[in-house]
């Protein structure tokens, strides 16, 4: 079946099955490798995209419910040549390890900055419950959220963060 | 990852074309709406359609409104649209509890109410909530439409009323004065299906129940309803001893399944400590349903659900408070009764 | 001063910020064929026939390999790293549900996972071994016909066994519990997998995999594959996290290398999740009976433990090769004790093989688990607090180095003060009030204390090796003419961020910017042979061989200086990261002009040859000892069993810290971990040994509404034997974390009379612990 779909604002005209899973097409048809792919049971998130601005996991949606819909992912979250504040953000707080589920992390913490430009951890942490990380234990991920929320202006004056000291050394 | 079996695919303009394309592929073909519960199971080849009948087009579909005395819940809303309106909320908190522990945001996204009723799994939070709530289920095949109660809705695990041929369109609930609604669920993580879960629909006169509807989810209950306990609720007040017994009712009728999420007797425990607890938050609500916050056990934990939800005009983005029941310092809010020690 | 170490943002996350990473799944060659794998349903059957025939008809389908055209290639069955052998594809029977019986190749992936149906496998079945309890009694079914010794593999012990039963005798207060340590996955988000590409003209095989450790894996593949090392190259690209699933060599990579040499075309395959859980290696499934023994007036006196180890179908445990049990006689944890004695038997089931992986320090997890459950329930027991009886027990700085009843060396370490900080941190006194006043209100919260001891980086190579390998690893230092150095290193990152903190040791020990130095690894075509990262071991193996290697190119820095300043050798000092004149400190060059200088037509002196380039290879002299103190704070609903976890403090002692803000991240992981085991992750078999746990909807991982912020505190006690001190992280919070919730959520059901439950703590369990009713939990509920 003939599909077309807008990724990152291109336009590609593919011949796919209809069983393809969305995140099949992008990886494999259209080489976009961003986006990952961690479980079969749609509880990971590591496949995490936008349909039409709204994330979803794109191992539970078929190519061809893309068909005449835009696409957003990873490689489209930088806007010409400048990283998004939510990119420099996961760099700036250390809110990765092994980078495989940050796309999708990222993808779905600029859905939540978009709609909630300030948001409480708790409401950072909600919003990214149905992805798992393995390295980082959440923390570093939800400070960078957190982080961006403080920066989006284009203000890095301050590196990580700068609230109290988040470790504690033994009185010598 | 797996991936699914061949199928075919045909997309709808319009529900007649959607009836008339499952008529013409019967039995083997199945609606395919956020997909969040036919994927999955694709995936697996435990289910292998061969042919799927695409909704997503069927703008028209997603909506919720208040008519009349009714709220209509159109079958392609998604679970954020629902977790996110305000008008569900305003008439059943139930709706909103039940939202907020299913899945997760992302699922929440994409899938859809009609959808998750259809799948018909046992341990589909809705399901009870709806039950509990007496709502109706609109059905569409090719010889028009029917109205089929949410209780006669399913007729056992993954099955329901719905024909090959027909689609699930509408969820009507009925607005009655006086509701306090609530649903409690426990599950082994965020996100996980329920262990076990209660909703409860209370309307009040004064301090006597004058109706009431109890939805039990995962827990064996017949049409996810715990009818004893209703029929016992009915008519009587509501204090704690009398909601006691209720759980202890509801408990004696309904029959879990053993599984990794716990053996039959905690199961069966959970069914009667849930009841009650919910029915006490749902009195609760009942009682002091236009200012909440005077309650001096309540706080205030303001929450937005991330995101608008794109869709058609007819949502408003959402920026509702929602309102926990229980000491602040309480981490399991929904007002449990101390628990002595054996 | 430490001018290059400190919380240097990561140079490797440009790539994956930008989407940018290379994972094996994004590696596609021209040509390239898809594998996938049929696995066995059952758990014990055998094999009557395999029909390959419909498979190999598919249009898509280039080839199906079964276990007897392996068989015919003398590649059936492959050799575990602990001396056993493991099916590459079964061929006289099935000994684990998921286990390979065949491969397809395919030209796309659809195609592949399609053809697996077409393949019809007659299986006769046979009775299971799921409990392991039983596993040694008579009439028991035999997992391993093809072995004499039944379904015992070993039986293993350390200590003094008469010293510790005097003790015992003689103790006022013995304590003991039945406690398991369940089965478990790391479950790394990216799964694993390899492209193979065989070139047939060259007779090279490059085979990117999934592998944390690469030059063992290359030198493994030679003797398998009969293809000489030198034409093998293992390329670990980018890893998802491996967590010591990513150590073991699987099937699927064989396969995969197989169908490349038979077809001449690349080849890649990679796991599902199911796959992944259900057939690599898992984690843990120690059944533990331990036993303490005190003075009344809480002074420990010794330890024993009798251990039952489900190794699953094929004895394929990676840890060094002396060490049935791997390191778990290190159970005397951070006390004195004076005696201590420990037997372990392992035995197998019809389950996947594996048990030492999921950061467990070879053991060390279950070891601490149970020495620190124990003390716990020593406190209960005399009625003493449980910090009070861990602040009076442990080690004292003075008594270091300490060598333990069962004969490891403890070289460093300030047990007190970590302990103190975390009950200052946590605020103890006032939690316990807290305690109190909730309790008299019916409401249910635990405080949980874990003190451990690890034992990493390992190691010696008189007495650790793997597969004969020593574990010794090496680092290759250029300095490029213009002065920046490349680091060429031996283990295999998985996130733990080597590109930036290798890159701080060096920039330091060289007076450079760690920009200016380029760390490669993974492949081993570039990089020096080594056995990779797991155990914690890249600080203080490979850190400790990068450092030497950048002394050594100092020092012939220093010779060339020398001849640059026109003074003698002896008369520079290395200061501020130069070489300068003592007494006249201006004088002096840093490595840039040294190393263009060493380039130069200058007249060298001896020994520098025209570079300033080293290598080394560090063996290390002792494992290093990092420790913690961790309170985990829980609030249970005894109405229910939910458990939530308010608050974690975690004080580590690693040495010194070279990127602390990678140091934190590792800690913040092991919490993570220590919640999601304690409370949720288990894998469980049901009697026809179906796994329970085969999809992460029933192998639940923590989410982030399941983990608080944590609050970290530092204690820096360096390493006695690393060259900058540094004792390495990666796996103390795993260690660690899990005894802390457990204790904590015993602590809170006390009043019910609870003085002991299993993980994982599930709300059905944590009910039935109260009702006094607990149920196995490796095992199916009914």
């Amino acid at each position: 079946m003939k599909i077309t779909v807008t990724v990152n604002a291109a336009d590609y005209t593919r011949v796919v099955e209809p069983r393809l899973l969305l995140i099949h097409f992008l990886r494999d048809d259209l080489r976009l490798t961003g986006s990952h792919w961690g479980c079969d049971t749609s509880n990971c998130g590591a496949c995490v995209v936008w349909l039409n601005e709204t994330p979803i996991k794109s191992c539970t949606v078929l190519a061809v419910m893309a068909d005449g819909q835009r696409i957003t992912t990873v490689e489209g979250l930088a806007a010409a040549h400048r990283l998004d504040p939510v990119q420099e953000a996961f760099a700036a707080c250390h809110g990765l390890q092994c980078g495989f589920c940050t796309p999708g992390m990222m993808m779905t913490a600029r859905w939540l900055l978009d709609s909630n430009p300030d948001p409480t951890e708790e409401e950072v942490r909600e919003a990214i419950s149905g992805q798992v990380c393995r390295c980082t234990g959440y923390e570093n991920i939800v400070r960078s959220v957190l982080w961006a929320a403080k920066h989006e202006g284009g203000d890095h004056s301050t590196g990580g963060d700068t609230d109290e000291p988040r470790l504690r050394a033994a009185p010598p | 990852m797996q991936v699914p079996a061949h199928v075919e695919y045909e997309k709808a303009t319009s529900v007649e074309h959607a009836l008339a394309l499952l008529s013409r592929y019967a039995p083997g073909a199945r609606v395919l709406a956020g997909g969040h519960s036919l994927i999955p199971m694709m995936k697996l080849r435990l289910a292998q359609p061969e042919v799927l009948v695409d909704i997503n087009g069927l703008y028209g579909l997603r909506y919720i409104e208040r008519a009349g005395d009714e709220l209509r819940i159109g079958a392609l809303a998604r679970h954020a649209d629902l977790l996110s309106a305000p008008l569900a909320g305003e008439h059943f908190a139930i709706l909103h509890d039940a939202e907020r522990v299913i899945a997760d945001p992302i699922v929440r996204n994409w899938g859809t109410i009609g959808g998750s009723l259809c799948q018909a799994d046992p341990s589909e939070d809705l399901s009870a909530a709806f039950a509990a709530l007496k709502g109706s289920m609109i059905v569409h095949g090719p010889d028009g439409s029917r109205e089929v109660p949410a209780r006669a809705f399913h007729t056992g695990p993954y099955e329901t009323v719905v024909g090959p041929a027909e689609m699930l369109t509408e969820i009507k609930l009925p607005i009655k004065p006086g509701c306090g609604s609530a649903y409690l669920k426990v599950s082994r993580r965020a996100g996980d299906w329920p262990v076990g879960a209660a909703g409860a629909a209370v309307w009040l006169s004064g301090n006597v129940i004058t109706d009431v509807g109890i939805g039990l989810t995962a827990l064996g209950a017949a049409h996810f309803v715990a009818a004893e306990a209703e029929e016992y609720l009915r008519g009587r007040p509501a204090d704690d001893e009398v909601l006691a017994r209720a759980g202890e009712i509801a408990a004696q009728h309904c029959r879990p399944g053993a599984d990794q999420r716990g053996p039959v007797e905690y199961k069966r425990h959970l069914a009667g400590e849930l009841t009650t607890r919910v029915l006490h938050v749902a009195v609760s609500r009942a009682r002091w349903q236009k200012a909440p916050s005077s309650r001096a056990r309540e706080t205030a934990h303001p929450r937005r659900a991330p995101g608008a939800p794109t869709a058609p005009a007819g949502f408003a983005p959402d920026g509702k408070n929602r309102h926990h029941i229980g000491r602040e310092s309480d981490p399991f809010p929904g007002g449990h009764p101390p628990y002595p020690p054996r | 001063m430490n001018h290059a170490y400190g919380p240097l943002p990561r140079k490797e996350d440009a790539r994956f910020i930008r989407g940018q990473g290379t994972f094996v799944d994004d590696i596609v060659l021209p040509g390239m064929l898809y594998g996938a794998i049929l696995r066995s349903p059952l758990a014990h059957a055998r094999i009557v026939s395999v029909d390959a025939n419909a498979a190999r008809a598919h249009p898509s389908v280039v080839a199906v390999l079964t276990g007897d055209d392996l068989a015919e290639r003398g590649l059936a069955w492959m050799p575990t790293l602990l001396g056993d052998v493991q099916a590459v594809l079964a061929t006289d029977k099935v000994r684990f549900q998921g286990q390979e019986i065949a491969f397809v190749v395919a030209t796309d992936r659809y195609a592949a996972r399609d053809a697996l149906e077409l393949i019809v496998v007659d299986y006769e079945q046979l009775p299971p071994l799921v409990d392991a309890l039983t596993a040694l009694d008579s009439g028991a079914p035999v997992v391993r016909d093809d072995l004499p010794g039944g379904n015992r593999i070993f039986d293993w012990t350390a200590g003094d066994k008469a010293a510790t039963d005097a003790v015992f005798a003689a103790a006022d207060v013995v304590v003991g519990c039945d406690m398991l340590y369940p089965r478990s996955h790391p479950a790394p988000l990216e799964t694993c997998g390899a492209v193979a590409d065989y070139d047939v003209v060259s007779g090279k095989l490059t085979l990117w995999s999934t592998s944390q450790a690469p030059h063992a894996h290359r030198t493994l593949y030679a003797s398998l594959t009969g293809l000489p090392e030198h034409k093998i190259r293992i390329v670990s690209p980018d890893l998802g996290g491996g967590f010591g699933a990513k150590v073991p060599i699987y099937p699927g990579y064989l396969c995969a290398i197989t169908a490349s040499m038979l077809t001449g075309r690349p080849v890649k395959w990679v796991e599902d999740r199911s796959e992944s859980l259900m057939s690599t290696t898992f984690a843990r499934d120690y059944h533990m009976h331990g036993e303490i023994a005190a003075t009344a007036d809480g002074e420990i006196l010794g330890l024993r433990a009798r251990v039952l180890a489900d190794h699953g179908a094929f004895n394929a445990a990676a840890q060094p090769s002396k060490f049935p049990a791997g390191f778990f006689h290190i159970f005397t944890g951070s006390y004195q004790t004076r005696a201590a004695y420990c037997e372990v038997t392992g035995v197998y089931t019809n389950k996947a093989p594996g048990g030492v992986a999921y950061s467990c320090s070879f053991r060390i997890t279950e070891a601490v688990y149970l020495v620190e459950r124990l003390t716990d329930m020593l406190a209960r027991e005399l009625g003493l607090d449980p910090a009070e009886l861990r602040m009076r027990n442990l080690l004292r700085p003075e008594q270091f180095p300490y060598t333990c009843p069962t004969g490891w060396e403890y070289d460093s370490g300030d047990y007190p003060r970590a302990l103190q900080l975390a009950l200052d941190m946590a605020g103890y006194a006032e939690l316990r009030r807290e305690q109190a006043e909730r309790r008299a209100r019916g409401e249910y919260m635990g405080i949980g204390l874990s003190f451990f001891t690890e034992g990493v980086g390992a190691g010696p190579r008189g007495h650790m090796d793997i597969m004969g390998l020593a574990m010794a690893d090496g680092a290759d230092l250029r300095i490029h003419p213009t002065g920046n150095a490349v680091l060429a290193v031996s283990v295999q990152t998985q996130g733990q961020g080597h590109e930036t903190t290798f890159a701080q040791l060096v920039a330091q020990e060289l007076g450079l910017s760690p920009d200016d130095v380029d760390v490669v690894h993974g492949d081993t075509d570039r990089t020096p042979f080594g056995l990779g990262t797991y155990g914690s071991r890249s600080t203080p193996v490979s850190g400790a061989a990068a450092v030497v290697a950048a002394r050594k190119v100092r020092e012939r820095a220093r010779l060339v200086a020398a001849v640059m300043l026109e003074v003698d050798a002896d008369d520079l000092e290395w200061l501020d990261g130069m070489w300068r004149v003592k007494g006249d400190p201006d004088q002096a060059l840093g490595i840039v002009e040294i190393a263009r200088a060493a380039h130069s037509a200058l007249e060298l002196p001896p020994g520098i040859e025209g570079h300033l380039d080293a290598s080394a290879v560090y063996n290390p002299p002792n494992l290093t000892f990092p420790f913690g103190a961790y309170i985990c704070v829980t609030d249970v609903d005894p109405g229910t069993g939910e458990v939530k976890v308010r608050r974690f403090i975690a004080v580590d002692d690693c040495g010194v810290r070279i990127n602390p803000m990678i140091v934190e991240g590792q800690v913040h992981r092991g919490i993570a971990d220590g919640i999601g085991i304690a409370l949720m992750q288990a894998i469980s078999f049901d009697e026809n040994g179906n796994c329970l746990g085969g999809s992460f909807m029933d192998y639940l991982l923590p989410t982030s509404l399941e983990c608080p912020s944590p609050e970290l505190g530092m204690t820096v006690t360096p390493s006695p034997h690393h060259p900058v001190g540094a004792k390495g992280i990666g796996e103390s919070a795993t260690v660690g974390a899990p005894p802390a919730v457990v204790n904590s959520v015993v602590d809170a059901l006390a009043p019910f009379g609870v003085t002991h439950a299993d993980m994982p703590l599930t709300p059905a369990n944590v009910w039935l612990a109260i009702q006094g009713r607990p149920i196995r939990t490796d095992l199916a509920a009914s």
